[in-house]
């Protein structure tokens, strides 16, 4: 004879939001958003107090004004009459630039040094890991000036080339000429150029690109299909017959025979750099400060990747490579066909930080005199305009696009080479 | 993430924007010494001497203004600007005045809301090159790679003259001026163009500054002076006139030697007498002691003593007074009557 009654219903007291565990959480983050609310209010608001006492006015206008500042290196075409909008698109692609460079080349070192530094020699193996500690372990800032600092002081002036006797000489068959203030290098020349396309009319990110570089890799890229293809059937006559048919020959053909008639149709030839008046003229110009910059961050990155590298391959265990030997591969086919693709999956997150660090570390370029987005839109046009807000602003704006760009691209890759789970 | 940035932009703006606030005589008396903005080392206008103790034609315009609220030239915090980094310290407080060969022009004037309060020397940008590269003349610089500091007005008139001469040339831009003479000297560049003076100061420190050559254009109007914030004309004019009382000192012929004496009774000058605090009450006008100008110039001397022991024909920089001699000699400077 019991009877079931519903328990008195419960009345909501204002103590239940501390000590009810089923608001207190609620009730914690209610608190902390209302803290962090005031926190922004009160920068903006004294951000626009201190701006209005001093008269100062946020206007993004000072864009479109003329630059007046000249730029050494410059992707586009540009000069200090156009506007600083231009001036900084300059900088963007100047930063991109060594920032591309830089992954690549760091991926390359890094790779090979996190190799080598699990070879079982131990010279190999001591010299790679003081490799690692040394540039690991000192400031990229520093590695940035002391690459500089090398290139300029022991390299010869334009000027020591000059004479009869000249105190430098050009390399490599009078093509190349190494200088303190940077490399000059033949430079690519078509006499039957088929000219530039204009991309984005009048507007301040317009430019050119080369019809003849689009059509030489438009012809590689449709050779490296035809080779494709090639191996396709080499592989389904093996898989028949057992016998894989000779390739090498048609897959050399295929590459070097349309790239060759594509280069002499355009009049392929190479321009070579000259000693005129203060400077080499002609060729191809690798200044010094790019050098510099991408030298020192490559290297310095290469470290960090490096070790990203050798902890992906111990993740692997050794069943694989015993596995693998057991089965007849010789060591360097194990490493490339076994274990660095699974340890790729190992390496690629904590690569893409390193990405985004050595693209955020080129803002030091102006250590050497290389002018990237920081030399330009927060360096000079900052300076000149005293726009401190505005441009630190888009500053930070246009490196934050860059980075989720460089995030979102590797995610898409990591998640093509990522363990599929069932 | 997006939040992180947003909120780091407006610390960062808050920081820069701050303190720009009124009475900073009030703070600087408070603190017990002045914040003075200088150049990271310009021989004989800003540099540290033997001693780590700052000393130049700039760092005593400095110097002038703590004598003149303190009594004490010694009552300063110098702090080392770069081309890049002068205008955001001003702007932020983090300064009180700037004595920093700055050229004073219109945008910087009233653009970036900044208050030039005199010229402390009449300047233009000059080049340097090795007289071994045979130039003559800037306009046979053509192609050349010229070292520039950023962040300064010779960028501008560099990409100018360039520009309406028509000839090319190759910008190598660098943070400070140690490190454009280094890579001058290391022949990175051609040539070096900042202000003559500033030429002149860098050469003379070379190792045989017999081997390059000051080329005889000059391309643009430099006046170099100190300059404060907007928005307080109080402390603008004890910067303007501590300045004033220097050079007005050299035209009455007041010096650091004779000073204590005439301070010491009414003379027949009763300009002087103003000056020195004997007659009328200048100083109590500024919100400064009746002796504040004889300050100045007992410890830190008169324009011209400061002109001649700092950066003067007997100093191993060897500039001569030019345009920065008194009127009355034939030079620009001329200061406003203290009356």
């Amino acid at each position: 004879m019991t009877t079931i009654s519903d328990p008195p219903a419960e009345s909501f007291k204002l103590s239940m939001l501390i000590y009810d565990t089923r608001y207190r959480s609620m009730t914690i983050q209610v608190v902390a958003l209302i803290g962090f609310m005031l926190l922004v209010g009160f920068l903006v608001n004294n951000t626009a107090q201190n701006l209005a006492t001093s008269g100062k006015t946020v206007s993004f206008g000072f864009l479109a004004n003329p630059a007046g500042y000249d730029i050494n290196q410059t992707l586009i075409d540009y000069n200090n009459q156009h506007s600083h909008f231009r001036a900084s698109f300059v900088g963007l692609l100047n930063t991109l630039l060594v920032a591309v460079l830089g992954c690549i080349t760091a991926t390359v070192i890094g790779v090979i040094i996190g190799v080598l530094r699990l070879s079982p020699n131990w010279l190999i193996a001591k010299l790679t890991a003081v490799y690692v500690e040394m540039f690991r372990n000192v400031p990229v800032l520093l590695w940035i000036v002391f690459s500089m600092a090398i290139l300029i002081e022991t390299l010869p002036a334009p000027r020591d080339f000059r004479g009869e006797d000249p105190a430098a000489t050009m390399n490599l068959f009078d093509s190349v000429a190494v200088t303190n203030r940077g490399v000059y290098v033949p430079e690519a020349l078509f006499s039957r150029s088929l000219g530039d396309v204009h991309l984005f009319g009048n507007s301040p990110i317009r430019f050119d690109i080369s019809l003849d570089l689009v059509l030489i890799l438009a012809v590689l890229i449709a050779s490296i299909f035809g080779i494709r293809a090639v191996r396709t059937r080499a592989d389904a006559q093996q898989e028949k017959t057992g016998v894989r048919p000779k390739t090498w020959y048609l897959t050399l053909g295929i590459l070097v025979v349309p790239l060759l008639v594509v280069l002499v149709a355009l009049g392929f030839h190479l321009g070579y750099p000259e000693l005129k008046g203060f400077n080499f003229s002609g060729g191809t110009y690798l200044r010094n400060s790019l050098i510099a910059l991408w030298l020192a961050l490559s290297l310095y990155t290469a470290a960090f990747i490096a070790e990203n590298v050798r902890a992906g391959i111990l993740a692997i265990s050794k069943g694989q490579t015993e596995a693998a030997a057991a089965l007849g591969l010789r060591s360097n086919r194990i490493m490339s066909l076994v274990i660095l693709p699974q340890a790729m999956r190992v390496i690629i997150p904590p690569l893409i930080s390193q990405y985004l660090n050595l693209t955020k570390n080129s803002s030091l370029a102006i250590a050497v005199g290389y002018m990237d987005l920081t030399g330009t839109l927060m360096g000079i046009t900052l300076n000149q305009t005293g726009k401190e807000l505005e441009t630190l602003l888009l500053g930070m704006l246009v490196y934050l696009i860059i980075s989720l760009s460089i995030s979102t691209l590797m995610n898409w890759y990591n998640n093509r080479v990522k363990l599929v789970e069932r | 993430m997006k939040k992180t940035v947003f909120l780091g932009a407006l610390t960062v703006a808050g920081l820069a924007a701050g303190a720009a606030a009124a009475a900073t005589l009030d703070d600087v008396k408070a603190r017990g010494k002045l914040n003075c903005g200088v150049a990271t080392g310009v021989p004989g206008f800003a540099a540290p001497d033997a001693n780590g103790e700052w000393a130049g034609f700039d760092v005593s315009v400095c110097r002038a203004v703590a004598a003149a609220i303190f009594g004490d030239p010694k009552a300063v915090e110098f702090v080392p600007t770069t081309g890049k980094t002068r205008f955001t310290a001003l702007a932020s407080g983090e300064i009180d005045m700037l004595a920093r060969n700055t050229t004073w022009t219109f945008s910087r004037d009233v653009d970036l809301k900044f208050e030039f309060v005199g010229v402390n020397y009449y300047d233009g940008q000059g080049f340097i090159a090795p007289k071994a590269l045979g130039v003559s003349s800037a306009k046979e610089l053509d192609g050349a790679t010229v070292c520039i500091q950023t962040g300064t007005t010779t960028e501008l008139n560099l990409a100018d003259f360039f520009r309406i001469n028509n000839i090319s040339y190759e910008p190598v831009p660098i943070e400070t001026n140690a490190e454009a003479q280094q890579q001058y000297l290391a022949g990175a560049c051609d040539t070096y163009t900042t202000d003559a003076s500033g030429l002149a100061a860098s050469r003379s420190t070379f190792e045989t500054p017999s081997d390059h050559v000051i080329l005889p254009e000059i391309i643009s109007k430099e006046p170099l002076g100190p300059l404060v914030r907007h928005g307080d004309s109080e402390w603008a004019d004890i910067v303007r006139w501590s300045f004033n009382a220097m050079v007005a000192a050299e035209e009455y012929g007041v010096t650091s030697a004779n000073v204590e004496e005439m301070a010491s009774a009414a003379g027949d000058n009763p300009e002087v007498n103003r000056l020195l605090g004997t007659e009328g009450n200048l100083g109590e006008m500024l919100g400064l002691d009746a002796g504040w100008a004889k300050n100045i110039i007992a410890s830190v001397g008169n324009y011209g003593e400061v002109f001649d022991s700092t950066i003067g024909e007997s100093t191993p920089i060897g500039l001569a007074r030019g345009l920065n001699a008194q009127w009355t000699n034939g030079g620009l400077l001329y200061a406003p009557p203290f009356r």
